[in-house]
């Protein structure tokens, strides 16, 4: 960083010197405005880039069939607007229901948050408040266990599971996703466990808290957002999730929501787009929602670590 | 980096080393891990391992039922290194791997960049619309997309019918690989860009102005900041950024999967995760889809080792 800045500082003097600076700052002013134009215009269209697969999903789904399978193309559903794509991907008995696939997905992301939060909490604590013999490799075992990748592992997963016989179970499935997502929520929390500071616990230790007091009554309070971001993390990717879904849960009743939404295409008949967009709409909506909520700790994390001068 | 400093061991070790010494005796650590470590240990480790004997036996549909498994020494992996069908498939994953990290991270800089120029409305309006990319569901994009591109009443094909006048209705994008790669990668790079969109944002925003308003003065052109001043910058991030676009561009079962339920033909859009699922979930080879997963996984580490090697270091453990 400074070499550069050092290599480019002396040329800055010569150079300066023999313009007139009243006349270069009038041109600059003019010329900034005109780019200021351009770089808005670019990023409506960014913008528009952005949302058009969003606001097609979410357009497809309000307009009748006759609209979609029409030969031209609507924008808005206007008066044409219909509940009806929604109450056939909800209601529609000819293929698996979607009640029951909405309670599987709850259940399993329940399952997942509770445990992984439970048990990252306490590993983060580990990793960031002692130092032990065998820290080191922990830390690195979690950050590798991240990069192995879920269709490598799914064949012997399937194997494992079905010997225990916990094949389209709750507990088979949230199991298996507790593991994919506990390093990356022990990760994520070690880094608020970090940004607490320890000096406040041994200030309240000093004023007569006991160590296990001094942590629950001072940095437990402190840790509750960083609690609540991880935890929405976790809650994203098991609802998400479509690998593991696919060969645990095997059976139509057990599917979870993902699996569920792949039902609306089969080889045989001719996919109802509409009903589709309406329920690939009914699975987004509670991402989209979560995410916003903390979307801001995502990049924050690896640019508070890697940007040095 | 706060963070690491105030993880404070400069103030543990002034403190005396007694303190220091009991920790590192004390099981406490331990039983905080334990869950985690019973977990992983189960539900990873175990799969690995079994993955890995799996890939040297002879494990077909007959030993699902109870047949024990035979031992084949390497044959698996010299029918899988001998098979064309398997460096296809490999060349396929690396081919479209590297299309998509190119233009996401193209396209990520170009609109940190703009990011960069815009006040403060415009700049709110493109980070909704990439949050709303970004959030996304990877299933649900998939299908969204094959919607957009559907052959019948799909919105790229009337649009294309009415600007080029020629008659695109009908038109199949999923059959022909060539095409089913470029649908997918659009879709996979529409919902990767805005992550290191946000990232080299938030990096290149803490690029000193005085400095870059040094080289403007100085009369370099901004492509010569680009290279010269920011890249050197937030290079560690850059080269993080690469390599986990790498790693998430090479594991894409859930688009590629997707897409192939949608339309297109299994056999000619197969990358290296969907294979996997072929030939072990579907044809039942098990011995032979343990082979290929364990030579990904053997990649994937390799890949990633300097992403772990980077992130220790940056976290200064």
């Amino acid at each position: 960083m400074s070499t550069s800045a050092a290599a480019i500082a002396p040329e800055r003097q010569t150079r300066s010197s023999t313009k007139p600076p009243a006349v270069r700052r009038s041109k600059d002013t003019r010329r900034k405005a005109r780019n200021s134009v351009i770089w808005s215009a670019i990023s409506v269209v960014v913008f528009l880039f952005s949302i058009f697969p969003v606001y097609w999903m979410v357009n497809s789904s309000f307009l009748p069939t006759s609209m979609i399978r029409g030969s031209e193309l609507h924008l808005w559903p206007g008066s044409n607007f219909t509940w009806r794509n929604y109450e056939v991907a909800i209601f529609e008995q000819d293929r698996s229901p979607f009640g029951p696939a909405l309670q599987t997905s709850l259940l399993v992301t329940f399952f997942t948050l509770i445990f992984a939060l439970l048990f990252a909490f306490l590993a983060s604590i580990a990793i960031s408040r002692f130092k032990f013999k065998g820290r080191y490799t922990f830390i690195i075992t979690i950050l590798a266990v991240q990069m192995i990748p879920a269709e490598a592992m799914m064949i012997s997963i399937f194997r494992i599971i079905d010997s225990w016989q916990l094949l389209n179970t709750i507990v088979g499935l949230g199991m298996v996703y507790l593991a994919a997502v506990l390093p990356f929520t022990i990760w994520t929390l070690r880094g608020f466990v970090n940004a607490v500071p320890a000096d406040l616990e041994e200030a309240a230790m000093i004023d007569g808290c006991s160590r296990t007091k001094a942590f629950w009554k001072v940095t437990f309070p402190l840790l509750a957002p960083g609690l609540v971001a991880t935890g929405v993390f976790a809650f994203i990717q098991a609802w998400n999730e479509f690998v593991m879904a696919l060969i645990i849960m095997t059976r139509p009743e057990n599917m979870t929501l993902p699996v569920w939404l792949r039902t609306f295409q089969q080889a045989t008949m001719a996919t109802n787009w509409g009903a589709l967009m309406a329920g690939a709409t009914l699975i987004a909506i509670p991402v989209v929602i979560f995410f916003m909520i903390v979307q801001g700790r995502m990049t924050g994390g690896l640019v508070s670590g890697a940007v040095k001068g | 980096m706060s963070s690491t400093t105030l993880e404070n061991p400069t103030a543990e070790r002034s403190s005396g080393s007694q303190p220091e010494r009991k920790k590192r005796k004390s099981p406490l650590p331990w039983f905080l891990l334990a869950p985690t470590l019973i977990v992983l240990g189960v539900l990873t480790g175990y799969p690995l391992i079994r993955l890995i004997i799996m890939s040297f036996q002879e494990y077909e549909r007959a030993q699902l039922m109870g047949v024990p498994a035979e031992w084949v020494g390497f044959q698996n992996y010299t029918d899988i290194l001998t098979d064309p069908d398997f460096w296809t498939v490999l060349a396929r994953s690396f081919v479209f791997m590297i299309f998509c990290v190119f233009f996401t991270m193209l396209l990520g800089i170009l609109i940190a960049l703009l990011m960069l120029r815009l006040n403060k409305g415009f700049k709110l309006l493109t980070s909704i619309g990439l949050l709303l990319a970004w959030a996304m569901p990877q299933l649900a994009t998939m299908i969204v997309f094959g919607w957009i591109f559907d052959t019948e009443y799909g919105v790229v094909n009337h649009v294309l019918t009415s600007i080029t006048g020629n008659d695109w209705m009908g038109h199949s994008w999923l059959i022909n690989p060539l095409s089913f790669f470029f649908v997918a990668g659009i879709a996979i790079i529409w919902q990767a860009v805005p992550f290191i969109a946000f990232t080299m944002y938030a990096g290149l925003s803490q690029v000193p102005g005085e400095v870059l308003e040094a080289a403007q003065l100085d009369g370099t052109s901004p492509f010569q900041r680009f290279r010269l001043i920011m890249v050197p910058f937030v290079r560690s991030i850059l080269t993080v950024l690469i390599i986990l676009s790498i790693i998430w561009d090479l594991r894409v079962f859930t688009q590629i999967f997707a897409l192939q339920g949608v339309g297109g033909i299994s056999e000619q859009t197969n990358t290296i995760g969907t294979y996997i699922y072929q030939v072990g979930m579907a044809q039942g080879h098990y011995g032979p889809a343990s082979a290929i997963a364990v030579i990904l996984v053997i990649i994937m580490m390799a890949i990633s080792y300097y992403y772990v090697r980077q992130t220790l270091k940056e976290e200064e453990l």
